[in-house]
C-alpha cells in the first residue's frame, strides 16, 4: 500500500527567526506609542504657547505619568478597575454570552426562529445602549444593575450574531459524519459545533467588548460613585488634569490588555489553514 | 479468512424525497452474503447514493425494508458505517483524533481509543501523520484518515458513496485495491456506489446496475477474479467489457421501460435474476 505524497508545507520556522520577528513586531508596538506620546506633548505644548489655554499644561504626558504612584499609593486605580471590570463589565459580558451563545445557535440552527425574530431583535439592537439608561434605573434597585443590563444590552448583539454567522459556515457534512459514526445531539454539539464556532464566538465577545466598554465609561459618568467613568467625573469636578488622563490612559490600557487576549484566544480557536510548525 | 460481515436484505424499497416528489426509486430487492463487496453503479441521478444513505440510516425510506445482519436499520450505527465523496474530515483536530471521534462517541476510555486508533492507522499507513492537523495532508492522504475513522469503529458493513471520486488518477487506483485489500483482510462487506466501471471491476464481487427513473436494479454481474485486479490484465479488461455492455443493454431497457430487475412480479430478487443474467452473458 502506497501513501500518497504530502502536500510541500512551509518548513517550520527556526527558533531565531520566530525571535526575529517577535522583535520587529514589538518593535512596532512601541515605535507607534513612542509617537503617540510625541504627538500628546507637541499638541500640549501648543495649548500651553497660547495664553488662553496655558492652564491645560496638566494634560501633558509627564504629569499625567507623574500622578500614577500617587492614585496607585492612594488605591484609587485599583477600587475603580475593581468596580468597572469586575463588577459591572465582567458580569455584563458573562450574563450578554450566556443568553447570546444559545440564542446565536438557535438563530443559526432554526431557520423558522431566525425568520420569526429578526424584526424584533433588529428592534431592539438599534435602540442606542445609553437610551435604554432612564428604563433601566427605574427598574432595577441599583446603579450597578442598571449598568449591568445596560452592557448585556449591548453586548448581547455581537456575541449572537457573530455565533449564527459561524453556525451558517458550519459544513452539513460535519453533522452527517458524526451522526454517521454514532453520535448524540449532545456529542454533535461538544464535539462539532462549539469547536467549528469557537473562533466565531471569541470574535464576537471581541466586538462585545468593544461596545461594552463604550457602554461602561459614559454609564459611570451618571449616578455611581466607583469605577472608572465615575473617576473621571470626579477629576473633572476637582479640576485635577492629571488626575483625568491618568483615568483616560488607565481605561485606554486595559481595554487593549483585553481585546489582546481575546485576540489571541481567537488566533488559538481558529483551525483556519492551521499548520503544525 | 475471518468474515465479521454480515447478511443483507432490501425488500422492496421506495423512496421519495416529499409526497409530491417523483419516485426516486422502487421495489428495490437486494441480498447479499457475508463478506460479500457490491458495486452499485449507475447514471448521476438514478438514486443510488440515496439508496447507500437509506442502508446506512442517514435519510429514510418511503417503503419497504433493510436489514443487515438481524437488525432492521432505521437509525445510523457504529456497525455499518458510511465513507462519502469527500473526507470531511475535522479541520481542528489532529489526525489521531479525527479517527478516534466515533469511538469518543460511543464512550471508550482514552488509552483504549489511542490503541486502536494506531492499529487503524497502521493499517492505512498513515502512523507517521498521527499528529499533523489533517489540513496539512493531501487529498489521498485525507481519504485515508477517512477510511481508517471508518474502519476504527471495527464495523460490520462499510458503505462507499463514490468515496475517491474527487481523487486524481493514481491516488485512487491506490485506495480502490487497498480499500478492497483491507475489506477482504477483514472480512467486512463492502457496497460501493459509484458511476466508474472499472472501479467496480476492482473493487467489487458483484456489480449491480441501477438505472431508470425511477430507478431499479436492472441487472447484475459476478466478478469473479483473483486478487490482486490490475486494470492491465486481459481477464479484467474483458469483464469491464461485459460489464459496460450489460450497463449500456440496461440504461436502453430502462429508457424503453422495459420491467425490472427489481419487479418481484417477474423478476424474484436481483441475486437470482443476476445469476441468470451473468450466465447468458458468459454463455
Amino acid at each position: 500500500m502506497s501513501t500518497d505524497a504530502a502536500p510541500q508545507g512551509r518548513e517550520m520556522p527556526a527558533f531565531g527567526r520566530m525571535c526575529v520577528r517577535g522583535a520587529r513586531r514589538l518593535m512596532y508596538a512601541a515605535g507607534g506609542i513612542v509617537v503617540l506620546l510625541i504627538l500628546w506633548q507637541l499638541g500640549i505644548m501648543y495649548l500651553v504657547s497660547q495664553p488662553e489655554t496655558r492652564v491645560f499644561g496638566g494634560f501633558g504626558p509627564i504629569p499625567t505619568f507623574q500622578k500614577f504612584p500617587e492614585l496607585w499609593e492612594q488605591g484609587r486605580i485599583q477600587s475603580a478597575i475593581s468596580a468597572s471590570l469586575v463588577d459591572r463589565l465582567g458580569t455584563g459580558l458573562l450574563i450578554a454570552s450566556i443568553i447570546g451563545v444559545p440564542l446565536g445557535i438557535l438563530i443559526g440552527r432554526s431557520r423558522r426562529f431566525r425568520d420569526l425574530s429578526h424584526s424584533p431583535f433588529q428592534f431592539i439592537r438599534m435602540v442606542s445602549p445609553l437610551a435604554w439608561m432612564p428604563l433601566a434605573v427605574i427598574i432595577f434597585a441599583t446603579w450597578n444593575g442598571a449598568i449591568v443590563f445596560l452592557i448585556v444590552i449591548a453586548a448581547m448583539w455581537p456575541v449572537a450574531y457573530s455565533t449564527a454567522a459561524g453556525l451558517a459556515k458550519v459544513d452539513p457534512n460535519w453533522y452527517k459524519v458524526a451522526r454517521n459514526l454514532g453520535a448524540s445531539r449532545l456529542h454533535i454539539l461538544k464535539t462539532v459545533i462549539l469547536p467549528a464556532i469557537a473562533f466565531d464566538i471569541f470574535s464576537g465577545l471581541r466586538l462585545a467588548l468593544g461596545v461594552a466598554w463604550i457602554v461602561l465609561v459614559p454609564a459611570e459618568l451618571l449616578g455611581v460613585t466607583s469605577g472608572l467613568g465615575y473617576a473621571i467625573r470626579d477629576a473633572r469636578e476637582t479640576v485635577d488634569y492629571s488626575y483625568l488622563t491618568a483615568m483616560l490612559v488607565t481605561i485606554g490600557v486595559i481595554g487593549y490588555i483585553m481585546d489582546s487576549v481575546l485576540v489571541c484566544l481567537i488566533n488559538r480557536y481558529s483551525w483556519y489553514h492551521r499548520r503544525k510548525n | 479468512m475471518p468474515v465479521r460481515g454480515v447478511d443483507i436484505k432490501i425488500k422492496g424499497l421506495t423512496h421519495k424525497y416529499t409526497p409530491k416528489s417523483p419516485l426516486t426509486f422502487e421495489e428495490v430487492n437486494l441480498e447479499a452474503k457475508p463478506g460479500e463487496a457490491l458495486a452499485i453503479i449507475g447514471r448521476s441521478g438514478c438514486g443510488k447514493s440515496t439508496l447507500l444513505h437509506i442502508m446506512a440510516g442517514l435519510l429514510p425510506s418511503t417503503g419497504g425494508k433493510v436489514h443487515l445482519g438481524d437488525t432492521e436499520v432505521r437509525a445510523p450505527s457504529p456497525r455499518w458505517v458510511m465513507m462519502f465523496q469527500a473526507p470531511h474530515l475535522f479541520p481542528w483536530m489532529e489526525v489521531t483524533q479525527n479517527v478516534g471521534v466515533g469511538l469518543r462517541f460511543a464512550g471508550w476510555p482514552k488509552k483504549k481509543i489511542d490503541e486502536r486508533v494506531d492499529e487503524a492507522l497502521r493499517l492505512v499507513e498513515l502512523e507517521k501523520f498521527a499528529d499533523h492537523n489533517v489540513q496539512d495532508l493531501s487529498g489521498g492522504q485525507q481519504q485515508r484518515v477517512a477510511l481508517a475513522r471508518s474502519l476504527v469503529m471495527e464495523p460490520e458493513i462499510l458503505m462507499l458513496d463514490e468515496p475517491f471520486s474527487a481523487l486524481d488518477a493514481f491516488t485512487r487506483a491506490s485506495l480502490q485495491h487497498d480499500v478492497r485489500a483491507i475489506a477482504k483482510r477483514i472480512g467486512i462487506n463492502l457496497i460501493l456506489v459509484t458511476h466508474d466501471i472499472d472501479e467496480a471491476v476492482i473493487m467489487a464481487d458483484r456489480a449491480l446496475i441501477m438505472a431508470g427513473s425511477p430507478g431499479k436494479f436492472m441487472d447484475e454481474l459476478e466478478i469473479d477474479l483473483p486478487d490482486p485486479r490490475n486494470r492491465e490484465d486481459p481477464e479484467v479488461q474483458k469483464m469491464r467489457a461485459r460489464l459496460m455492455t450489460a450497463f449500456h443493454d440496461a440504461t436502453s431497457s430502462a429508457r424503453g421501460q422495459r420491467p425490472a430487475v427489481g419487479d418481484e412480479k417477474d423478476a424474484g430478487t436481483v441475486q437470482q435474476r443476476g445469476s441468470e443474467a451473468s450466465a447468458a452473458v458468459a454463455g
